[in-house]
């Protein structure tokens, strides 16, 4: 038993190792935003600031407007969160509980949909928008993604092991369907959808590809383009500002990673 | 059950299917046609048959595209399921160091890629950077891990699996937690050692599980664009010029739609060749994909 307990300390040696690796580049991030530019330039690896300033975070909010950045930002992953469970909810049940003519192929649909992500669509997708007129519209950003195959998929699964019972009760009561979907079958379904959401969230808050390809312009511009942008003018790149925008863009996740991480990992892990 | 009225199914459907037609088949029909069109965003788009598939194999950019971007999922994946298995097998164990170390790790996984990339272009900078000062102080040389066209590519990989090795171990974990406790202490009790147990016990019950990872980590890895984009712009070279970085190029920079198009519809048709491969994947586990 001598060998098991050496055993757990090496255990607990490569663990602490291994979050090293994760935490250490985050804590560089924050130091290195906390540095003076004077010592970004003369003695850039000095791992502590030797005078602390939080003159990098002025400089990221005199450059980008972040509120109103975080603000499209927190708005778009929102609306796309709430959208797909709205939209899910009623697809899903119809695909679970309803028997009718065409389901198979309406299910095919939506599985197929699982195999086309909007980097083949997104070259059509913005014609056809800049055609109506909606790009650099909120719009853009979130209309594409209202329904999610993934979500109508999960929604579905769950629905298929609620009782057929319950839903007849309901009816018997006099229930509509709208009611029966969202206020009878909807809290049953709290975990898949909260999981769901915080995926979906999560996801569209840190995205940077569909932004990018369906904005020109500052009109609805979401943060991480805006902390993108701080990298690129000029040459002589202002790691401490960089680094700062980076603390700025990560922190609201990182928030509530640590408050929600338990759903995340259920809406995750779930899905295997 | 039966629908209240024939009509509700189709109404509850609506929503969901007017969405997917539009944002999903109309766009997928509208790429194929205009892959076979000329079009500079400002003169009359022309048919040009498929001479932009012609195009782009001339020359073998295509394969050469084809080929980096393979390579790179290759590194991804068996990087991120090689850490994500041995971290999932180390941090499942009580107590708070370890839900510490899960935390940790997992945590990139919800950081932007945007934040991640910028943090490691930083790291990695050859002279100011953090990773350069450890490689000075063990006496490593210099390594210009986004400027050497050899190394870029590599570089560029390492950083996407420090981002989602964290999801790897996470869902090896719920695996893992998945299998009967007493399967385990029955090898126990037959004198099996930890690593016998392992290969003979956990790793069976725990390949459908790696089979999904895999596949989720592979189609992740093939999309990879924003790493691209922030930390080498496709450069030193062409080294990271990887298939979505290519489209947007096409669009973007050489303002062909027409190329663009045909890269998307090539991009459309590997993707889907390797999701055929995800759904055997989730077949393989008993049942529909969940």
């Amino acid at each position: 038993m001598i060998g098991s307990r050496a055993k757990a300390r090496v255990a607990m040696a490569l663990g602490l190792v291994a979050a090293a690796v994760w935490v250490l580049p985050y804590a560089w991030m924050t130091l290195t935003s906390l540095k003076p530019l004077s010592e970004i330039t003369q003695d850039p690896t000095a791992p502590l600031p030797r005078a602390p300033t939080l003159d990098a975070y002025r400089e990221v909010f005199g450059t980008i407007p972040v509120f109103r950045y975080l603000g499209v930002t927190l708005l778009m992953a929102l609306s796309i969160g709430v959208l797909q469970i709205v939209l899910a909810l009623p697809a899903g049940y119809a695909l679970a509980k309803l028997r009718f003519v065409g389901r198979k192929t309406a299910f095919g649909l939506v599985v197929a949909c699982l195999l086309v992500p909007p980097q083949v669509t997104f070259v059509s997708v913005f014609f056809m928008f800049s055609r109506v007129g909606l790009v650099n519209t909120f719009a853009a950003l979130v209309v594409p993604f209202a329904a999610s195959a993934f979500g109508t998929f999960l929604v579905r699964q769950a629905l298929v092991a609620v009782p057929d019972e319950l839903i007849e009760a309901a009816r018997l009561d006099g229930a509509s369907e709208p009611v029966i979907v969202y206020r009878i079958l909807a809290p049953l379904l709290t975990p898949t959808l909260v999981g769901m959401f915080l995926v979906s969230f999560v996801f569209h808050y840190s995205d940077y590809f569909w932004p990018l390809v369906m904005t020109t312009d500052d009109t609805v511009r979401t943060l991480p383009l805006g902390v993108a942008l701080l990298k690129e003018p000029g040459s002589g790149v202002r790691w401490h500002v960089v680094m700062a925008g980076n603390v700025i863009l990560s922190a609201p996740v990182l928030a509530l990673f640590a408050v929600a991480q338990r759903h995340l990992v259920r809406g995750l892990a779930g899905r295997a | 059950m039966r629908p209240r009225a024939p009509a509700h199914p189709w109404l509850m459907l609506a929503p969901t299917l007017l969405a997917f037609g539009l944002f999903v088949f109309l766009p997928l029909a509208l790429t194929a046609r205009a892959s076979l069109q000329s079009w500079d965003m400002l003169t009359e788009p022309e048919w040009v048959g498929a001479a932009n598939y012609g195009a782009l194999m001339e020359g073998g950019e295509l394969w050469r595209v084809l080929g980096r971007t393979l390579g790179f999922s290759v590194i991804v994946v068996v990087g991120a399921m090689s850490f994500g298995l041995g971290l999932a097998v180390l941090v499942d164990r009580p107590g708070r160091v370890f839900a510490f170390v899960r935390g940790s790790v997992f945590s990139a996984y919800v950081v932007s890629w945007v934040a991640v990339a910028l943090l490691w272009v930083w790291l990695l900078d050859p002279d100011a950077g953090a990773v350069a000062a450890i490689f000075r102080a063990v006496g490593l040389p210099r390594v210009g891990f986004l400027t050497d066209p050899r190394a870029a590519l590599v570089t560029v990989a390492c950083v996407a699996v420090w981002k989602i090795t964290g999801y790897a171990m996470i869902v090896f974990l719920a695996g893992l937690r998945a299998i009967p406790a007493s399967l385990r202490e029955a090898a126990a009790l037959d004198g099996a050692s930890g690593w016998q147990t392992f290969r003979h016990v956990v790793w069976p019950m725990l390949r459908p599980t790696a089979a999904f990872v895999a596949t989720t980590s592979l189609i992740t890895s093939f999309q990879a664009f924003d790493v691209v984009r922030i930390m080498t712009q496709g450069g030193p070279a062409r080294a990271t010029t990887l298939f979505v970085y290519a489209i947007y190029e096409q669009i973007f920079l050489n303002l062909s739609v027409g190329k663009a198009s045909a890269l998307a519809v090539v991009f459309f048709v590997v993707l889907s060749l390797l999701a055929a491969l995800q759904l055997r994947a989730w077949r393989s586990r008993g049942g529909e994909p969940a």
